[in-house]
């Protein structure tokens, strides 16, 4: 309890510089949009091939603004030694790792609330019911990206050239969580609902479950190197 | 000390050079060409032994970054290190050769096969472990962050293997260890002892590697010392 109160306070601390700043979530929402405009210039899709193109496309908008965010996740951190003054604080680490990871899921899904439903105005899609199934994926899948981005946004915090080293090594890892929600969303939209697609489902929360509970363990001495 | 490990080294090497020739004679000479495949087969003498080099590699990355965030010994890094740089090596490797097999039988020199795929991308895992190693100046700092991409990274072949396994599948059923028959009654026995021979060979191949690189980071180590504390 004592580590969830910490990690509300982080929270807190990180979305008022956020509403105060505006630099993260407006930058990730016009990326998002942008990248959007840019799909339909290469794909020139006709609208009845838009709902077999849309889970990749969609997904590949959220990893690309979803970098974007990660890459400046420990900025204010970095600025005047505030990180050193958050490790002599008498605060667990995870607590650090938790905030970062929810801060982190709160600006995305920020931006997919909105970038989702302009998708389907863009491509002139019809499914509209269909897309709350289509935003839970997209949760889950974003929860996965969140909970590794923010443990190697932290490795690679000190690194030169961090900005490219950071999706080098992030995009192999997060295969599993690209291939599971591309696939359910694709049987989503093609079924309309999620029972063929249990399997990947089930996979994505593994991840998931797994790999929060590994970032947990070792954000610590990644934190503190 | 040093010289005995030299000399151990040496007596590894010149068995590794044995058994790599004994292994291509068996390979290219004794054994059978294959009843379907003829001589293409051959190239299966290397590939099934190199991949499963590279994948003793990546368990070694693992083991030695788990040990080196409980201990912090400088040693267990060097290792973990090392065993990555060969490991990216043996991998790029299998991969060539699966496309030179890959071009006459399949027709093509890659496919988005699941076991292809998962090869692939443990390639570029442990490239970004490489690119990582050689961005962070800090020797503590880089041992540390590489340690944890090592165990987060093999924490995810397991994930990564099922979800393109459930993606597609092409690849040529294993044919040797098969739940259903022994493994001698599968392939023509001087077969057997040709992969056998060569698998030898290349596990001598890669300790040997393995043990010259480390011995490279020691020194490393050992110079860096002497700049810092003037000699001694």
């Amino acid at each position: 309890m004592e580590l969830l109160r910490q990690a509300s306070w982080l929270i807190w601390k990180d979305l008022l510089l956020e509403i105060r700043r505006r630099e993260s979530l407006v930058t990730m929402f016009f990326f998002g949009t942008l990248l959007l405009f840019v799909f339909h210039f290469a794909f020139e899709m006709p609208r009845e091939r838009a709902p077999e193109m849309a889970p990749g496309l969609l997904w590949l908008a959220f990893l690309f603004t979803g970098t974007l965010g990660l890459t400046q996740l420990f900025q204010p951190e970095r600025e005047n030694h505030c990180l050193d003054a958050l490790l002599l604080s008498p605060m667990d680490r995870a607590a650090l790792y938790l905030a970062k990871v929810f801060f982190n899921l709160v600006l995305m899904l920020v931006v997919e609330l909105v970038v989702l439903p302009l998708f389907w105005v863009l491509f002139n899609l019809d499914s509209w019911r269909l897309l709350p199934a289509i935003f839970m994926v997209a949760f889950l899948g974003t929860l996965g990206f969140c909970v590794l981005g923010t443990l190697f946004s932290a490795v690679t915090m000190r690194a030169r050239a961090r900005e490219l080293l950071l999706p080098l090594i992030l995009f192999p890892l997060m295969i599993p969580v690209i291939l599971a929600t591309i696939r359910t969303m694709e049987v989503i939209l093609r079924s309309g609902d999620a029972s063929e697609a249990l399997d990947w489902l089930r996979l994505l929360l593994g991840f998931d479950v797994i790999f929060l509970t590994a970032g947990f363990l070792v954000f610590e001495w990644v934190i503190e190197a | 000390m040093e010289k005995r490990h030299g000399r151990s080294r040496t007596i590894l090497g010149g068995l590794t050079l044995v058994s790599v020739l004994l292994g291509l004679y068996w390979g290219l000479v004794q054994a059978p060409p294959d009843a379907y495949q003829g001589q293409l087969q051959r190239i299966m003498y290397l590939h099934i032994p190199t991949i499963l080099t590279a994948y003793l590699s990546f368990f070694i990355v693992f083991i030695m970054s788990c040990l080196y965030l409980w201990k912090r010994d400088r040693r267990d890094d060097i290792l973990a290190y090392s065993a990555a740089e060969i490991g990216v090596l043996f991998t790029g490797l299998t991969i060539i050769e699966g496309s030179i097999w890959g071009k006459p039988t399949w027709g093509v020199w890659w496919t988005w096969d699941a076991r292809l795929t998962l090869t692939a991308i443990l390639f570029l895992i442990f490239v970004g472990y490489l690119i990582l190693r050689s961005l962070i100046e800090d020797e503590n700092r880089g041992a540390i962050c590489g340690a944890v991409l090592g165990i987060i990274g093999f924490l995810d072949i397991p994930l990564i293997h099922m979800s393109v396994y459930w993606w597609r599948t092409l690849h040529q059923p294993p044919s040797i260890l098969r739940p259903d028959k022994l493994p001698w009654e599968n392939v023509h026995p001087s077969m057997l002892i040709a992969l056998s021979i060569n698998f030898a060979a290349f596990l001598l191949l890669y300790f040997y590697l393995l043990s010259l690189r480390f011995h490279v980071g020691e020194m490393r180590e050992e110079v860096k010392r002497m700049k810092l504390y003037g000699g001694a």
